[in-house]
Order: C-alpha cells, then sequence, then structure tokens
C-alpha cells in the first residue's frame, strides 16, 4: 500500500545515489527531498519534519551517525523512521546504528528490490 | 533442439521432480544446462538428450540425470519471504500446538523445499527467540530438498550481502550471523537446529515422520495437477490431524486435494482434514472434492 503523501528526505553526498534513491521511491509514490549532509538534513527536519530519513553514514559537514543522535536528542525517539544506507557493513556500524536508534540498515549497493524491501520491513509500504 | 530431444529432457523432468514445462521454455532448458552440457563434455542439447537413461518417478537418479534436473530447480529463497506464514506460526500455530501437546512431547517442523536454508533457519530464528513458550521442549528442524547443491549451501549458512538484506531485520543479522569476508556466516545455534536432507517430494515420504507444522511453499508453483495433489496427499499422511500447513502466496489446495482446507482470513495457512474412514472410503479424492465445493 503506497500512500501518496508520504515524504522521505534522502541524506547522501553522492548526487548519483541521491537520484536512484528519488527514482526507485517515487515509483511508490513517495515525496522525495534531498540533503548533502548531516547539517543539511538538520536543517531540511527543521523546517518540515519528514516521514521517513534514508541516510548515508560518511559524509562532510556532519555524518549521518551525528545527524540521527542530534535528530533524536532534539526531537525524541522513534520518529520519524531512520534507514541507514552505507558501504559500511561491519556488525559494529549496525549495532551502533541500532543503539542510536535507527530503523534499519541497507548496505550499499543496494537495488530497488532491496530498498522496498526495508521500507516495508519497516512499515513504510 | 529437435523435438524429440525436447520431449526427453521434458520427460525426465516431469518424472524426476514433477517439473511441468512447455515448448515455449526451450529457452531455459539452453540457458540453465550449458554448464551441465559443460561438466558432461556434451556440445549439444540433442546429444544431452541421447544420453539420457529413464528414470522413475520420484527417484534420485544420480549422474546426468540428476544433473539435468537440479539445474534446472529454481533455488530462490529469502529469509521470512512474506512474513505473514511467519508471523502466523509464532503468533497462532507455536502457541495451539504447544498447548494441544504434552509436555515431553517433540515438536516437529519441516521445511518440505528448503532450497538454501532461509526459511528453516527463519523457523529456527522463531523457535530461538520463543525459548519462554517452549520451556525446554525440544523441537526438531527438518529441511529437506531434491538440489545437493542448494543443500549443501544450506548446512553452510554462508550467504551473500545480498541474501542477508531480503527479509532479515538488522537486529537478527546482528544477532545470528557474524561476518566473514564479504559473506555472512549463519550462527551455530541455528545450524544445530535444523537437519538437512536430500529429498524428492515425489518419492516416498514416510522418511521424514509425523511433522506438526509443514513449510512447503514456492515449490507446487512448478508441477502440474496430478503432481500437486499427489504431493500435497503424501505430505498431509506425514501429519497429524491438527497440524498446520503453510503453502507459497501462489499456491492453493483448492480443487487439488481434500485433504487440507484453508484457515479462514488467513493466506497461505491450511488445516489437515480427517475424513471419517467410513467417507474417505466411499468418496474417491476427486468425488469428495466435487462434494465439498458443490
Ligand atoms: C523457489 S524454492 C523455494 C524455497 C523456499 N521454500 C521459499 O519459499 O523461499 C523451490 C525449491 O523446491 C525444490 N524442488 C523442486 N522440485 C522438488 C521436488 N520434486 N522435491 C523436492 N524439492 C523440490 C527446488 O530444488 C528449490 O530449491
Amino acid at each position: 500500500m503506497s500512500d501518496s503523501t508520504k515524504t522521505c528526505l534522502v541524506v547522501d553526498d553522492s548526487r548519483v545515489v541521491r537520484k536512484v534513491a528519488r527514482r526507485i521511491l517515487e515509483t511508490q509514490g513517495f515525496i522525495v527531498r534531498e540533503a548533502e549532509d548531516g547539517q543539511q538534513a538538520l536543517l531540511a527536519c527543521r523546517a518540515a519534519m519528514p516521514d521517513s530519513v534514508l541516510l548515508d553514514w560518511n559524509m562532510p559537514v556532519m555524518n549521518g551517525l551525528d545527524f540521527l543522535k542530534a535528530l533524536r536528542s532534539e526531537f525524541g525517539p522513534g520518529q520519524p523512521p531512520v534507514m541507514f544506507c552505507t558501504t559500511e557493513n561491519d556488525i559494529s556500524f549496525i549495532e551502533q546504528a541500532i543503539e542510536n536508534g535507527a530503523q534499519e540498515f541497507i548496505m550499499k549497493p543496494f537495488d530497488e528490490e532491496i530498498l522496498l524491501g526495508k521500507f516495508s520491513q519497516v512499515g513504510l509500504l | 533442439m529437435t523435438p524429440r530431444s525436447f520431449t526427453s529432457i521434458a520427460a525426465l523432468l516431469m518424472a524426476g521432480s514433477g517439473l511441468s514445462i512447455g515448448p515455449d521454455k526451450t529457452y531455459l532448458l539452453e540457458n540453465r544446462l550449458a554448464p551441465v552440457m559443460r561438466k558432461h563434455h556434451l556440445d549439444s542439447l540433442d546429444a544431452l538428450a541421447a544420453k539420457l537413461r529413464p528414470v522413475s518417478f520420484g527417484s534420485m537418479p544420480g549422474g546426468l540425470e540428476q544433473d539435468v534436473i537440479e539445474a534446472m530447480t529454481t533455488n530462490e529463497s529469502f529469509f521470512f519471504r512474506d512474513d505473514k506464514p511467519f508471523t502466523h506460526f509464532r503468533t497462532r500455530a507455536l502457541p495451539q500446538l504447544l498447548a494441544d501437546r504434552p509436555a515431553h512431547a517433540k515438536l516437529r517442523i519441516w521445511s518440505a523445499a528448503a532450497s538454501t536454508g532461509q526459511e528453516a533457519y527463519s523457523l529456527a530464528m522463531i523457535l530461538q527467540e520463543s525459548a519462554a513458550m517452549l520451556a525446554g521442549r525440544s523441537v526438531e528442524i527438518i529441511g529437506t530438498d531434491i538440489s545437493r547443491e542448494a543443500l549443501g549451501r544450506a548446512r553452510e549458512g554462508l550467504y551473500t550481502q545480498f541474501e542477508v538484506q531480503r527479509g532479515l531485520p538488522m537486529q537478527s543479522l546482528v544477532k545470528y550471523f557474524r561476518k566473514e569476508g564479504s559473506q555472512w556466516r549463519i550462527a551455530d545455534s541455528l545450524r544445530q537446529m535444523v537437519q538437512f536432507r536430500s529429498l524428492n517430494l515425489l518419492a516416498d515420504l514416510r522418511s521424514v515422520g509425523q511433522c506438526d507444522a509443514v513449510f512447503c511453499r514456492n515449490v507446487l508453483i512448478y508441477f502440474d495437477q496430478p503432481t500437486k495433489s499427489r504431493v500435497l496427499a503424501a505430505i498431509a499422511r506425514q501429519m497429524p490431524s491438527d497440524g498446520v500447513l503453510y503453502l507459497g502466496g501462489a499456491e492453493t489446495v483448492l480443487g487439488i486435494t481434500d485433504a487440507f482446507t484453508a484457515q479462514a482470513h488467513e493466506r497461505g495457512v491450511y488445516e489437515r482434514v480427517i475424513l471419517p474412514p467410513a467417507q474417505a472410503a466411499l468418496c474417491p479424492p476427486s468425488f469428495a472434492g466435487a462434494a465439498a465445493r458443490g
């Protein structure tokens, strides 16, 4: 079930990744917004909280984990669901993601099936 | 490939694994059998077809015939596939089965087309997480498949990054897997819960013993109607009267067997139907089915 009013903030310093994620999410009716680093993402959340966040780990200015910590401390736990999407794939990274309140973890490279599978796992599809 | 060659390969597949394949699938034979042709030094499907010996229904013939049968299986699987059957098993079937059985009775669960093991291991995860409910009761998970190669991978329990991202929540990944190079190895505690064996669903299934819950998912789709009926009837004989059967999203018992009935409002979940002996003897399956539907 796709809800056409759902928004997703895609946070990644790679334009290509943002474009690929946008294309996939838009087919499911998501309204996609983009940010290039954690700081831009935090400003975007303050302006209008998205329904979900797809989040890279390694980014200049503010990395994904620092963004997540800032987001959770400013707005409380749980909402919106945050899915990491990163080349980091060691257990320790996934553990840190869980500890800091991420809902899912996608290891790059990803494809449409994995991305949408994870969105549906956390109840966004 | 000549029509005669097609016919002999199709006949082998039908007798050997129940796979029903039409002439429009010639390209599939060409793709999937290329490695088998290389292995057996055959330069065409005609040459391959000419070497095939007839196999008896449901046998595991070994040699070239087995290689052909296995190469034509589709082994796609993923953890917690479709989610709902696993939720049903965890929240409904398992508590009910435990309540209905004496505390010393062993619970047996069968993944009947186990492929590379994701279904059986998903069940093992559920059972580990239900330890409190199980209260020390012993549980056995049996995973069977016709494909020795798929079973080899299942026993190995080593999955690619792609495979562990299909259906598996990150908490379970962290809890039950460790990284080995670029792959992910499943925990020994789960591996020890599952026994994988080769078994052809067309063969005599009695060696599996009685099973309280059977996952036979995404395999009947490859069979024709008579084979589906036969396999479901044979599975039913391995289940107690309160056993639960799970089929894949595109599979049903409707119009195929009277041995099971769909659980109301539960897609893909089926209960055993035991006809009283007198009625069972009076009604051949097709007639009983027509009567039940009519
Ligand atoms: C698509 S997989 C299904 C895996 C798993 N049950 C799931 O739903 O994800 C189908 C499996 O059925 C097996 N299979 C096909 N014909 C069979 C037969 N006659 N006896 C036993 N297994 C068979 C194949 O080898 C393959 O591994």
